[in-house]
């Protein structure tokens, strides 16, 4: 049995779980176009995982909306720090959705 | 064969310094692939860090030999000089069906150095299919400053490349690249033999520089890959061009008057 199996058959029927989706977007706006994306599943029946897909689950940050999942966090945009302007990091527009699932 | 090492041009470079890596695909006999496998499932020997390749890789060991093949020799002269150091080699061994993916993580410490990098070699002996699950390799991320394994919330980018390839592959890696070993979903183990190579001399035009004025090299210095938002992105092609600058010894370098525009600090004149 495998631990996402095992997950699955400990829940009881009707409990609801999170699935968590992010998008990396190219600007700050949320209807921006999507460059990056992770995807965390509470229901333990998928395992998605590092570079396993080259097409995003969405154009853009509206169309996650239409398709049922709730933004919960959007990152901050922080100032660059003086002396720091030029440098490149993380990527800055990360916006944290949910769907939750009746299992 | 030819024995002399192949340099690049200096519209390779340019691609490696916009790309962070540069693939030489087939490039080693299909003999040594064969040669490689059994190397690979005894112990490598132990190499300690900084240690010049001939006393690393003794004359016709299998590293040695694969160093030295022409374009590989070629390629790594010019990207970090004769006569580099042995920062480690490691064999990396993906079992079939493993259940898991490496992070996206880039390797040791954040390394800050703005005028020099390691290049690491990643050989892989055998025929790299999808489900095999090959490197995840994220073009142009290698001068973005994150420490480790800290980008291991990125699960994909768009524009990523997941390396599929055929037996004697070889790719030439900048220290600083995000990558990762996918997950291997097939039935057949995978290996990926890496070598990381610390440069000896400064790594100024090291290579064949007599393109070193063409335009494809700014065309390459300034390609921009899909995963970049839009404003960080231009930042990363300011970022080459500073990298240039150091590598040709050209401190006038620029692209679309970028870099000067913003160094113009001109000097007030009197109002007398």
């Amino acid at each position: 049995m495998t631990l996402a199996e095992h997950e699955t058959t400990r829940i009881p029927a009707g409990v609801t779980r999170q699935q968590v989706l992010v998008l990396y977007l190219s600007t700050s706006a949320l209807d921006a176009q999507v460059v990056g994306w992770a995807r965390y599943d509470g229901t333990g029946t998928t395992r998605p995982t590092t570079g396993d897909s080259d097409e995003p689950p969405y154009a853009t940050g509206v169309a996650a909306l239409e398709d049922g999942w709730r933004l919960f966090q959007a990152a901050q945009l922080i100032p660059p720090y003086p002396g720091a302007e030029h440098e490149t990091s993380f990527l800055k527009h990360e916006f944290f959705f949910e769907k939750l699932v009746q299992l | 064969m030819s024995t002399t090492p192949q340099l690049l041009s200096s519209v390779q470079v340019a691609r490696f310094v916009a790309h962070g890596f540069l693939r030489l695909d087939g490039v080693v006999p299909a003999e040594m692939n064969t040669e490689a496998l059994g190397v690979f499932a005894g112990d490598l020997p132990v190499v300690p860090y900084g240690t010049p390749v001939p006393k690393a890789f003794p004359e016709d060991s299998f590293a040695r030999r694969l160093v030295e093949l022409p374009s590989v020799a070629g390629a790594l002269r010019s990207l970090v000089g004769p006569d580099p150091t042995v920062d480690h080699h490691f064999v990396h061994t993906r079992q079939p069906h493993e259940g898991s993916a490496q992070p996206l993580h880039a390797d040791a410490l954040i390394d800050v150095r703005p005028d020099a990098f390691d290049v690491q070699l990643m050989y892989y002996p055998q025929d790299v299919t999808a489900d095999m699950g090959g490197t995840l390799v994220v073009p142009g991320s290698h001068l973005r400053r994150i420490n480790e394994s800290d980008t291991g919330r990125y699960q994909n980018l768009l524009g990523q490349t997941r390396l599929t390839c055929t037996a004697g592959t070889v790719m030439l890696l900048h220290h600083g690249i995000w990558h990762g070993g996918r997950r291997n979903d097939s039935d057949t183990v995978r290996h990926m033999y890496k070598i990381r190579f610390n440069p000896t001399v400064p790594q100024v035009r090291l290579w064949d520089v007599t393109d070193l004025n063409s335009p494809a090299v700014s065309e390459e210095l300034g390609r921009t890959f899909p995963w970049y938002e839009g404003a960080t992105g231009r930042l990363e092609i300011h970022n080459r061009i500073q990298l240039w600058r150091t590598l040709s010894g050209d401190a006038d370098f620029d692209i679309d008057y970028w870099a000067t525009r913003i160094a113009n600090r001109p000097a007030l004149r009197s109002q007398a």
